[in-house]
């Protein structure tokens, strides 16, 4: 690991000390490299999240690339003369018949093109899991609040690139699965009609469609992705990577191996064993076999079709919504049917969105936050995000509730009656479950704090009585325990002109359902009271 | 723990709060305890096995070396298994093969790199952990100072604030310029068509024959059996150059005899159906899959796609499910050689709802 070397280094010089020289002093990186190649990088295992996501996206552009030689987005009718026989002859869209010749005329072909898919799956997953470490742990916090909108988008970006490249293929399953779309957006007050009507380029399903969303797919939307990526990654060295609690750690240092060698090795290697999982997967089992169902054709359906992962959730609010929303009204349709799934996801992924805003609002705390929370340490946040998985998940299971009625024998009616008291009433549980747990956690916490932990050791007293030693902890140990931030219900204090605003009072009521039953952390006074703590 | 900038004894000196450098932001309703517990500071290294144990050392870097070689032998039976596993022979399982091959050399060579250069950087690699200084986001109040100097400069140069005429007809400029743009949109689809006039009409008319879908076959009356149903498409359908997709997703149909005494008709329905034989869109009402589920026992159409019921004995209502509207009937009738035909097109438009449909 050579940095680069001033202007005066020794006479006999390397080859790569030389070109460091050459490079240099027409690009000027060596102020780059003194700037971030020893730079601190805090190292936990739930970090690696946001790296598969971005290495997820380096593979699905990669495998991308190649199969943009070989797939041909046109919607013009061949009859299929492959090398798959069962298709022989069958009339179909050229972006189909170069989807199978990807796949049974190209050497390997059909293993990129799985690798791309199950690429992207776990690109969507990767970043649900990342943003969830960072919301759990209050990462998003300030100065991050720009970057957590930021990833974010990437997240609505992503299951964009997935829902316009999965209908490319222009098969049986994906052909629906557009139909869906363009029932929706009929469904949309005003402007569905004539959007649905552009957007396939005439009636449905057209033959512009394919094209239309392959210019999205590899120039508009990876564009994005990319633009935003960077930017996201901007930020994260300029704010330096979150931390948590630990001896040594303070909110004015960041702790960990730096970039130039280990980060470096360790996550390039982590890029590749990412690769490597998506190629054994690829190689190992089959995704969306296109050959077995066939062109797109407005009649059949299979029983069972399922979305792609990540639109579960949207496509099971539409399953939830129960008989008869929809009506006329001023000579005109209102599809309540549809516009309540939209009105309710856009309203769940706006709050997503602008969760940390509202938080820091509440708060009102201006400091910069560099430790990451303990999910235990923050109750209020932590139920209102399993809440919102629960939420989530609801919506998720119901897109499968025909599976769901086969597999385990129940009725259909009643596995979708069942998903919508859990899309409605699970919130509410998950989040009291989750505050109780977490608040209990943290008295826990305390407790070892104030006692030590249970030593295992059973002593026998004089007098007969048997009691397990506890053993206090070290400084370093009850560091982890102790560092944590906590807040107070705010008070509502008259302003300047005497008066109290409604935007206080709403605001006091946010901070009390927040912090009303704190746990605060042991102080050093509570531990020298020794046992007569109270807890 | 080798340290660059700091010793621990530093650290923890410095409160571990947020005072140094944000003694002046508001914490909020943070509580700032008095006697809360001052950080440690680091805690000693401990060194790893490969640190104190030379043989271990020697074995981490000849398992380092071994995944890096293995690396390249992934590389290359990959490479051979492209030649060695064809797949021009008609059979899947050839490519079944070639693609479980090919990816298993792949996997080998990214795991080989991957694995190798991890357990490099953990076992091998001096284990230095620094701690970098992090410095308020907003930069100093200097930098902060000179930025606003900046655009008051420039403010005051260009005249920005102060000529407004000039800035405002600018805006303005700005805002009206990309609508010529939107206007192209209007391109996207043909420019002859509207679209509430396609959506209101199909295929069917007067006298066309319903046909078996896919082959085109024409039906006889006579061949639909009590219990049975069949998937429909227009006669002619198939022989269309264009837009024939685009006329089967709205046309698609779905056949079904019932014993006529469980058939309960509309009273202006009645002329629309042919001893127990009635026909209706397969499009479903709520966005638009095909109904394709047909349960003859109890005469229920389920969409396979979000689980809509609709009852055939019924005139077709919705008994489950999202889907507000029952299916449209297509009313038929029976030529004179026998063979269904449909009476006129629909009554009403097919498929999912829209906002001008009424």
């Amino acid at each position: 690991m050579s940095t680069a070397p001033s202007a005066t280094a020794p006479q006999k010089r390397s080859f790569t000390a030389a070109a460091s020289v050459y490079v240099n002093e027409r690009t000027s990186v060596a102020g780059f490299v003194k700037e971030l190649g020893r730079k601190a990088f805090p190292d936990h295992w739930s970090f690696l999240l946001g790296e598969v996501a971005l290495f997820a996206f380096v593979v699905v552009l990669i495998s991308g690339t190649f199969l943009t030689f070989f797939f041909q987005a046109s919607m013009a009718e061949v009859h299929y003369d492959g090398s798959y026989v069962p298709l022989k002859g069958v009339e179909m869209s050229v972006a189909m018949a170069s989807t199978l010749d990807i796949s049974f005329d190209i050497r390997g072909g059909l293993f990129v093109r799985q690798m791309h898919h199950w690429g992207a799956l776990l690109f969507v997953a990767a970043i649900g899991l990342h943003m969830l470490r960072i919301f759990f742990t209050g990462a998003f916090r300030k100065p991050r609040e720009l970057n957590w909108v930021i990833g974010f988008i990437l997240f609505i970006l992503a299951m964009a690139e997935g829902f316009t490249g999965y209908s490319l293929p222009d098969d049986l399953l994906s052909g629906n699965g557009l139909r869906i779309i363009d029932g929706m957006v009929k469904g949309i007050p005003l402007i569905g009609t004539w959007t649905s009507f552009l957007l396939f380029g005439g009636e449905f399903p057209g033959t512009q469609i394919v094209g239309r969303l392959y210019t999205l797919h590899i120039l508009l939307l990876p564009a994005l992705v990319v633009a935003l990526v960077a930017l996201h990654l901007v930020f994260v060295v300029v704010h330096k990577h979150t931390q948590y609690a630990g001896p040594g750690k303070t909110q004015q240092n960041a702790v960990g191996p730096p970039i130039l060698p280990i980060y470096a090795a360790k996550a390039g290697g982590f890029f590749f064993i990412v690769f490597g999982v998506l190629a054994l997967i690829a190689s190992m089992f089959t995704i969306n076999p296109i050959w077995n169902y066939g062109p797109y054709d407005p009649s059949p359906v299979s029983a069972g079709t399922q979305p792609d992962w990540y639109i579960g959730f949207a496509d099971g609010a539409l399953r939830l919504i129960p008989p008869g929303w929809e009506f006329v009204w001023l000579d005109r349709t209102w599809s309540f049917n549809i516009l309540v799934p939209l009105i309710v996801l856009g309203g769940f992924i706006v709050t997503v969105l602008i969760y940390p805003f509202i938080e820091a609002w509440v708060k009102g705390d201006k400091r910069e936050h560099h430790i990451a929370d303990r999910p235990r340490n923050a109750p209020t946040r932590t139920a209102i995000g399993a809440a919102g998985v629960t939420f989530y998940a609801g919506l998720w299971a119901a897109a499968s509730s025909d599976i769901l009625a086969t597999h385990f024998w129940l009725t259909m009616e009643g596995v979708i009656h069942a998903l919508q008291a859990t899309v409605i009433i699970g919130p509410f549980i998950a989040y009291f479950i989750t505050k109780r747990v977490c608040i209990a956690l943290q008295k826990k916490d305390r407790e070892i704090v104030l006692h030590g932990y249970e030593s295992g050791r059973i002593v026998k007293l004089p007098g007969g009585e048997f009691i397990e030693v506890h053993q206090p902890l070290d400084e370093y140990e009850r560091w982890r325990l102790v560092s944590f931030e906590s807040y107070e219900p705010l008070m509502i204090r008259p302003n300047a002109r005497g008066k109290i605003t409604v935007g206080q009072r709403i605001r006091a009521s946010f901070s009390r359902w927040f912090f009303e039953d704190r746990i605060a952390p042991v102080s050093k006074g509570e531990l020298e009271a020794g046992h007569d703590g109270h807890h | 723990m080798a340290q660059d900038d700091h010793s621990s004894a530093e650290i923890a000196a410095a409160d571990s709060s947020h005072a140094a450098h944000d003694s002046a932001v508001s914490p909020g309703t943070a509580v700032i305890a008095a006697d809360a517990f001052e950080n440690p500071g680091f805690p000693p290294h401990r060194p790893r096995v490969t640190d104190e144990d030379p043989k271990r050392e020697k074995r981490a870097q000849r398992t380092v070396y071994t995944l890096f070689y293995l690396s390249i032998l992934g590389s290359v039976w990959a490479i051979a298994a492209y030649m060695l596993f064809p797949m021009e022979s008609n059979n899947v399982g050839d490519v079944r093969l070639n693609n479980m091959f090919i990816g298993l050399g792949a996997t080998l060579a990214l795991f080989g790199i991957g694995f190798g250069a991890v357990h490099w950087a953990k076992a091998i690699m001096t284990d230095v952990e620094l701690a970098d200084e992090r410095h308020p986001i907003g930069g100093s109040p200097e930098t902060q100072a000179a930025a606003a100097q900046v655009f008051a400069d420039a403010d005051r140069e260009s005249g920005f604030t102060r000529r407004a005429a000039i800035r405002n007809s600018l805006i303005g400029a700005l805002l009206v310029f990309p609508l010529p743009a939107v206007v192209l949109f209007r391109g996207f689809a043909p420019q002859d068509q509207i679209p509430v006039e396609l959506l209101s009409h199909t295929m069917w008319k007067k006298g066309t024959r319903l046909a078996l879908d896919p082959s085109g076959t024409p039906i006889k009356a006579a061949d639909v059996t009590i219990g049975s149903a069949f998937h429909v498409i227009p006669e002619g359908l198939t022989e269309l150059e264009h837009g024939k997709l685009e006329e089967k997703a709205k046309a698609a149909v779905l056949l079904m005899r019932l014993n006529p005494e469980e058939l309960n008709e509309l009273p202006e329905r009645e002329s629309w159906s042919y001893e127990g034989i009635v026909a209706y869109s397969k499009i479903c009402t709520h966005v638009g899959c095909p109904v394709a589920l047909y349960e003859q026992h109890t005469h229920h159409l389920l969409c396979p796609c979000h689980q809509s019921q609709f009852d055939v004995a019924n005139h077709c209502e919705v008994i489950f499910g999202p889907a507000k509207r029952p299916l449209p009937q297509l009313p038929i009738a029976v030529d004179d050689e026998g063979y269904l035909i449909a009476q006129s097109d629909f009554t009403e438009p097919v498929g999912p709802s829209f906002w001008e449909r009424h």
